[in-house]
């Protein structure tokens, strides 16, 4: 008897043991050893030769012209692909919004770019955007615009990113506004409609405001995730021409053999960024149960 | 009168409802048409939109630029091991969670919800070290391992399990139902439509994995499809793209069947996730 009950106390533990085994082993432990990596100047070869150099990793980041023009570019890809995607999912949720056939259809599609791997999505973008030859080029003559370098040209290749990231994105964040639009109570709507509200006035004054917590969760997700853009640029651009589309995660990569300490510390202040915007996230999240 | 105006500013609405779709699936179209065509035809000017006669060889060229049979096998492996463990692990940490309270209980619920929002970004580096000094690092393990918990699977299934009446479980005790009886019994056949959910999710996330590979990989037998057809891009130069497409055709393939069959699971796997 006494044994039953020791088993019980104790079975919860061994449920539970191999998950938290894994997030031990593989995140919190890989968080520690990162910033005990971005102290050292790490020998990959010889680790004795591993040497402790107290912030002069942060020290270099924090001088360093490409560091910054990789964290700047990262800040408008960020901005670029989260107003863009807003705006237009907003839009295409609320044209979708009706509960129809048609409708349900044309989400179905628009979502298949966010299920597909990246690398097809880049490399069918790749071609569509190759200047000479390319399809969008291609398209632009036929309309008697000048073609334009796409990937190829300092000036443009981060914005060519920018609207491959946008198309990705579009579907799988409409998907969502239009279930945060569908849980609007038809009520609150019927009695604007009985007032003779303008469908503007409606939108600003009774849709906007409602699905506002959703939005903003919304904001803080793709916020988190176009901090973390690697696998399109690695693909398209392979951060250039020019470091013209060297993101963050990028250039950490770049690094992670050449000079694991330099890279480590880049990566302690991706994570230390990605922690202040997650925490936002919490705050966000439990403001909106709270409502709920 | 008013009636026809009416219909016709519906069908307005219809085209261009389905003139924004296609805008969506119009590069997937595009790459299945180069993927046919020849090499003249992918340069020409203006574009050919359907070739004169399909090119099938373009794919058993792209399939010869590189090992597409390991690939395609370590994909396979991949995935499914993770889809496995992941299962194995993740039923009973949910029961636990569910139904269980135990000292310690928000500690380790915090720590899931710490793995569930640091991504592999951050942590690509020390595990590769890690998995460096245990000697994996040429095998399928990196792949494997790193994802046994899944952080997600885990918050999803737990709210399933916390849904499931109480006196369901009472009555299955009473009859000296074991707890693994109870959880195979009971829990699993419950909440299919969440175990279905993470399972797709999985293998939609992993299937499609580039970076993690990427970073874990120095060599052409342990790589799965995705950098292998990324690879492509290389060895075929910059002007064969009609070869490149076949080869991104053979990638898109099995997620867009997979998509026709469970799209709604597909969706719904999405929208709870929040995060990809």
């Amino acid at each position: 008897m006494a044994n039953r009950t020791t088993w019980d106390r104790i079975r919860p533990y061994v449920m539970i043991a191999p998950a938290m085994a894994g997030i031990l082993t593989f995140v919190i432990y890989p968080m520690g050893y990162l910033i005990y990596l971005s102290f050292y100047k790490y020998n990959l070869m010889n680790r004795a030769k591993s040497k402790y150099v107290e912030f002069d990793n942060y020290k270099q980041i924090f001088t360093r012209g490409d560091f910054y023009k990789a964290l700047g570019n990262t800040l408008v890809y960020t901005v670029g692909v989260v107003a863009l995607t807003m705006i237009l999912a907003l839009l295409t949720a609320l044209w979708l919004k009706r509960n129809t056939r048609l409708n349900a259809i044309i989400q179905g599609g628009i979502f298949i770019p966010h299920i597909v791997s990246i690398v097809s999505v880049s490399l069918v973008w790749l071609w569509m955007m190759e200047p000479s030859h390319g399809m969008l080029n291609a398209l632009l003559r036929s309309l008697g615009i000048p073609p334009s370098h796409w990937l190829q040209s300092s000036r443009t290749a981060l914005v060519s990113v920018i609207i491959v990231a946008v198309w990705q994105a579009i579907g799988y964040y409409a998907l969502i506004i239009s279930a945060a639009l569908r849980n609007v109570s038809p009520s609150i709507y019927e009695a604007a409609a009985l007032d003779n509200a303008s469908r503007a006035k409606v939108f600003f004054r009774i849709t906007l405001p409602l699905i506002s917590p959703q939005l903003f969760f919304i904001l803080v997700i793709m916020t988190i995730g176009s901090f973390k853009v690697f696998d399109i640029v690695q693909i398209m651009t392979g951060g250039g021409p020019n470091d013209a589309t060297t993101t963050l995660v990028y250039y950490i990569y770049s690094y992670r053999t050449t000079n694991i300490g330099y890279a480590a510390a880049s990566g302690v202040t991706l994570m230390a960024i990605i922690g202040l915007l997650t925490f936002v996230y919490f705050r966000l999240l439990s403001r909106k149960v709270h409502y709920q | 009168m008013k009636r026809m105006e009416f219909n016709y500013g519906r069908w307005l609405g219809v085209i261009l409802k389905i003139a924004m779709g296609l805008f969506f699936i119009f590069p997937f179209l595009w790459m299945l048409s180069t993927a046919l065509q020849t090499l003249k035809e992918t340069l020409s000017f203006p574009p050919v939109w359907i070739p004169a006669s399909p090119q099938w060889d373009n794919f058993v060229r792209a399939m010869n630029g590189g090992p597409f049979a390991i690939y395609a096998k370590n994909s396979l492996i991949i995935t499914g091991s993770i889809i496995v463990l992941q299962f194995l692990i993740m039923i009973p940490a949910a029961y636990a969670f569910a139904k269980y309270s135990f000292v310690g209980k928000p500690l380790f619920f915090g720590m899931t919800l710490l793995a569930f929002m640091i991504p592999t970004q951050v942590t690509f580096i020390p595990v590769y070290l890690l998995l460096a000094d245990w000697g994996l690092i040429r095998t399928l393990w990196p792949q494997i391992i790193p994802f046994m918990t899944n952080a997600f699977g885990i918050f999803l299934l737990r709210q399933y399990f916390m849904q499931i009446p109480q006196e369901l479980i009472e009555s299955a005790k009473l009859d000296n139902a074991t707890e693994f009886k109870l959880i195979w019994r009971i829990m699993i056949p419950m909440s299919r439509p969440a175990l279905a959910t993470i399972a797709l999710f999985s293998f939609v996330s992993h299937w499609n994995d580039y970076f993690w590979p990427l970073v874990m990989t120095d060599s052409v037998s342990i790589r799965p499809l995705t950098l292998g057809i990324a690879a492509l891009k290389e060895t075929e130069g910059i002007t064969n793209w009609h070869v490149i497409m076949a080869g991104n055709a053979v990638l898109v393939g099995p997620i867009l069947v997979v998509y026709a069959f469970f799209s709604r699971q597909i969706v719904r796997a999405f929208v709870y996730s929040g995060i990809k």
